[in-house]
Order: structure tokens, then sequence, then C-alpha cells
């Protein structure tokens, strides 16, 4: 037959413009479509949704019953009370590596080729993983807080302050997601990506105020572990959580958390752009 | 308008210059072969034609299109195929379709059409609503091909896209190359087997050490080095050097005589064919060589390319892989 139909190979008729839509709505639209790639693969993984949601019950339940006992911290009744929100910090925080397993997997596979040669916005790539982990995080987060209120943990003060205390949590949790981001564009293999996200996370997560108050490590270590900016989160989410007064805390790990979006996102776009497989 | 034109691109890579100063130009509706032994080139010229690398000098236009000015107008115009598939895994096959209309702004009615008929056309229906991870290779392919077939592109970028396919696979590849050049699309397609770049191939450009070393039609290029080709096996690797001696004494072309010691075999050009034969044979006997076949054939590609570049086309080593 030769009727003047087309085909489902036939090009786009010669001289059809073919402009690319720019603007706000699109860029949003491009993030979206990115975001829900990753999040509606989500259920597919039971393996990586058990993990996300063992690994804080695990994480309670270890801190609280092994170390409870034997860990007293000054101004605090119970160790639950002040361990919660360290536990809350650091697995929010562990769960941003998966930024940087997913971004290494899409570029070793070449998914990020094909990304970069369509006519989307490109930021779209980096915006749409880091805005599905959030997502992942929001729901880490759920599950950890009904088993911290299981073993005992209670908010001391208003509502609206324990909010605000998660938040800033999520909001940390973003931020390094975009060094995961930057980490899984510049290493070589998945593999890589797992181990360089993770390495660093301990000390930063360690040496803090997260467990143990700071005041019983020696000098040079306190020092570090008091300028730590997961020390200055954990205090000010302890703060919120228990209603006393975050002070400076709260404004030094606002000041970090928007430091690292800002400087992270920028080297980990300008690395997306020159990236090659 | 030629669809793609490129002009003096040069790309270095640290010390390394992979881009010297590449020419080249494809008709409306053609396919340009670019061939090349492993780390010539030809991968770094598909990445600049298909903006995903910025050249260090020279321009290039696809389908009028500035490449380095006006990525993104060039993106909505192209389809890619890289060398390996590139597939989530974690998507259905309808899903990984609909996302790339989704990202070329179709409205979401028509990526789904679009998605489906693409399905149909590349067998793979049945398979849509399932998850890739559990598609063979050649699904796999298949479904990264349609992928890049979402937008109706005017001009294809295909990079070694038969590599690691078996024969029924790749000739199926060949058959939908062929279709859509007949349907109008322009095609830039890589490739290490001459075999593929005789069959589909209008044109063709060698590449080596990030220069074109040589450009035309199949046919041209063999006219190009001349001659038709001795081959002469012998049965001991140890005859092989002094069977080449004695080759070259006797034929006395140009010296292009090439060794292969796994098959023990001496090709050389020939411009005589006239009874070169029995010639050759009584030759070699006297000097005690034990004989086991000798022909006398057109050149193909590969002797083109063998004489061009020094080494053959389908090299094992994957030295010097391309970035």
């Amino acid at each position: 037959m030769t009727a003047v139909t087309t085909s489902d190979l036939s090009p786009a008729a010669p001289g059809r413009t073919r402009e690319v839509p720019r603007g706000l709505v699109w860029m949003w639209r491009d993030t979206w479509t990115e975001a829900m790639r990753h999040l509606r693969a989500v259920p597919r993984n039971p393996d990586l949704l058990i993990f996300a949601t063992i690994q804080p019950i695990m994480f309670v339940l270890l801190f609280n019953y092994v170390f409870g006992g034997a860990i007293e911290v000054p101004g605090y009744d119970s160790y639950t009370q002040f361990l919660m929100p360290g536990v809350f910090a650091q697995t929010v925080l562990f769960g941003s590596a998966f930024t940087g397993i997913g971004v290494a997997e899409d570029m070793t596979k070449g998914i990020i080729d094909r990304l970069r040669s369509l006519p989307m916005y490109q930021p779209a790539v980096l915006v749409g993983r880091t805005v599905s982990d959030l997502c992942r995080n929001i729901f880490t987060f759920v599950v950890m807080f009904i088993v911290g209120y299981l073993v005992g943990f209670r908010i001391g003060g208003s509502v609206g302050a324990a909010l605000g205390a998660t938040l800033l949590l999520l909001f940390f949790s973003y931020a390094f997601s975009w060094v995961q981001a930057f980490i899984g564009l510049s290493v070589k293999s998945v593999e890589a990506a797992n181990s360089a996200g993770f390495i660093w996370m301990f000390p930063l997560t360690f040496v803090s105020s997260a467990f143990v108050s700071t005041e019983s490590m020696p000098g040079w270590l306190q020092t570090f572990a008091d300028w730590n900016p997961f020390t200055k989160l954990t205090n000010a989410a302890r703060a919120l959580y228990s209603g006393t007064d975050p002070g400076a805390d709260l404004w030094y790990s606002l000041a970090w958390a928007i430091g690292i979006t800002m400087v992270f996102s920028f080297l980990a776009s300008r690395r997306f752009s020159r990236t090659s497989r | 308008m030629y669809a793609v034109e490129a002009e003096g691109l040069k790309k270095s890579f640290g010390e390394t210059e992979a881009l010297r100063g590449v020419d080249l130009a494809v008709e409306p509706a053609t396919v340009l072969g670019l061939l090349g032994p492993n780390g010539a080139g030809k991968t770094t010229t598909v990445r600049i034609l298909t903006t995903l690398l910025k050249p260090d000098g020279g321009r290039a236009t696809v389908d009028g299109v500035d490449v380095i000015h006006d990525p993104r107008r060039v993106r909505a115009r192209i389809g890619v195929t890289g060398q390996y598939a590139a597939v989530d895994e974690r998507l259905t096959g309808f899903e990984s379709l609909e996302h790339v209309g989704r990202l070329f702004h179709l409205p979401a009615k028509e990526a789904k059409k679009r998605a489906a008929e693409l399905l149909e056309r590349f067998d793979l229906t049945d398979a849509g609503s399932r998850v890739v991870k559990g598609y063979s290779g050649g699904m796999r392919r298949r479904l990264d091909i349609a992928m890049s077939l979402v937008s109706r592109p005017t001009v294809l970028f295909l990079d070694e896209p038969t590599t690691g396919l078996d024969p029924r696979s790749r000739l199926g590849m060949w058959d939908l190359i062929e279709e859509l050049v007949a349907e109008g699309t322009t095609t830039l397609l890589t490739t290490q087997y001459l075999d593929e770049a005789e069959r589909l191939a209008d044109d063709i450009v060698v590449i080596d050490h990030g220069t074109v070393i040589a450009k035309g039609t199949a046919d041209s290029l063999k006219g190009q080095i001349g001659g038709d080709r001795l081959e002469v096996s012998v049965a001991r690797v140890d005859d092989l050097d002094r069977t080449a001696a004695l080759l070259q004494d006797r034929c006395a072309v140009t010296g292009a005589e090439h060794v292969d010691r796994d098959a023990r075999t001496v090709t050389i050009a020939v411009s005589d064919t006239n009874k070169i034969v029995p010639g050759v044979v009584r030759l070699l006997d006297d000097a005690d060589i034990e004989v086991v076949d000798v022909v006398v054939r057109r050149p193909t590609l590969d002797d083109v390319f063998l004489q061009l570049t020094g080494r053959p086309a389908e090299a094992d080593d994957d030295e010097g892989a391309e970035r």
C-alpha cells in the first residue's frame, strides 16, 4: 500500500517546527516526570523498601536498649528522650546515600547520557532525583517516629516546634542528597558510590552530640564535635522536640543546610553537564 | 542542505588528542557509516554531534541547527542510541517509552499512544507491561532503539547498534535501519563490522587517530586500494614469513602484504591475475612450503581497512576503548 499515512517509523514532516518549550511550568513538569520515574519504582523494589524501614527501626531499638541503660546524660531523665533526635538525624542523613547510588546507577547504565540527549530541562534530572529521595526519607521518618514513640519518646514542647524540628532534619537530608549526587556523578561505579557515600558519614554522625554528650570526649575531638554541623543539627532538633530554646544552633544548622544545598547543587549540576559514562 | 555537517571538529582529553579536525557531511535520508578501529574517535564524534560533548574547535550542524550554540533545539530533532542499552530496569517497557515521550513534551495521551505504537512495531506488546529487568538482551536493545524513535527524529545516531547481538537480531536491526531510511530518516552509524557498513551505508567515512583517512562509497573505497587479492594458506606457521617474502618478489605490487598468524594466511595485492595461481603454487612448492589453499578474490572492505589503518577492523583487544 502506498497510502499517504505516516507509518510508525516515519520522521516528523520536514518544516514542522520542533520548538522546545521553556518556562517555569515546563521546568516543573520535567522535574516531576523525572521524580515519578523513581517514585513509581519504589514499591517494585521490596528489598529497598524493607531496608528503608528496617534500618531506622533497628537503629532506634539498638541504641535505645543496648546503650540506653549504660549512658546517662546530664539534664535528661531518660536516655531515650536524648537519643531519639540523634537517631532521627542520623537515619535521614544515611537515607541521602540512596541519591548517590541511584545517580551512579543511571550514569553507568547510560541513562544519564540518554536524558542529556533529550530536549528536556536538564536540571530536572538531579532535582527530580533528590526530590524523590526526599519523599522516601519522609516515609522513613514517619516509621521511625512511630517506633520512637513506642519506646517512650515524647514531644516536650509544642507540635509546631516538633514540626519545625522535623522539617529541619528533612532539609538537612535534602542538602546531603546533593552531596551524594555530586559523589555519584564523580565515581566510576555503583559500588564506589556506595562506599564513598557512606564512609564519611560515620565520623560525621558519631563524632557529634547525636548519641552522647560531647563533654565525655577527649579535648581535640570535642572541638571537632562541637563544630560539627551534625551536632548543630542534633542540638537544634533536640531542643525543638523537648520544647526548649534552640538558640543559635537553629540558625547554624539552617545556614549549613542552605550552604550545602547551594554549593553542592552547583557542583553536581556542573559535573552533570560534563559527565560521560 | 546536509542533514549533518561537521567541519574541523577537534577534541582533546588531557594529553590525548581524540579528534584532530574531523569533517563530514550526510545527505538527508541516507546512511553514513563511520568506520574506524577502537579508539579512532568514532564515539567522540557522535558525542559531539549529539550535544553530549563540547568540541575544542570546529563547528557542526544537525538538521540545520548549530550543535554548540543551540543544543536543545538539536536534541528536539535527533534520536540517539549508544553502545549499551540505556534502559531503566525498574520501569516497564511501556513506562520507559511513555517517559521519553513526556520529556519530549508530548501531551499525556499522545505519549501513551506513541508508546503503544512502538511496542507493537518492536514486537514488545506482550512484554510492555513487564519490568525491563526481566528482558533479554535482544529485547532491551529493541526497547532502546524504540526509545530513540519516540519523537520521530529527523536524524538518528546509532553507535555500534549491533555490537553484542546474535546474527538473527543483527539482521532484524539492518532491516529496521533500511526501513527508517526509506521513510526519510537520516542515519549516522558507527560500526566495526564492515559487512554492516557495506550493506547499509550509502557513504563511508573511515577515521583513525582522530582524522578522516578516507571517504566515499564502499565501491569507490575498494577501487582506491586497487588490484585483486591473492590469499595463500600454508600448513606450518613457520613458513609464513618465507611465503610472504616470496610472494612479494613474485607479485611486487605495493608491498601491502598482510600476514595473519592465527589463520596461517598471507594476503597480497596483485595487478595481473593471469595464471598467477599455478605459478604461485609451483614457486612455493619449489621452496618446500606446504600450501593448503590459494585464492584470488576481489578486495573487500576489510582489505581497505587493513591497508588504510594497518590493522584489521574487528580487533579483539579493548585497549584504548573510547570514552
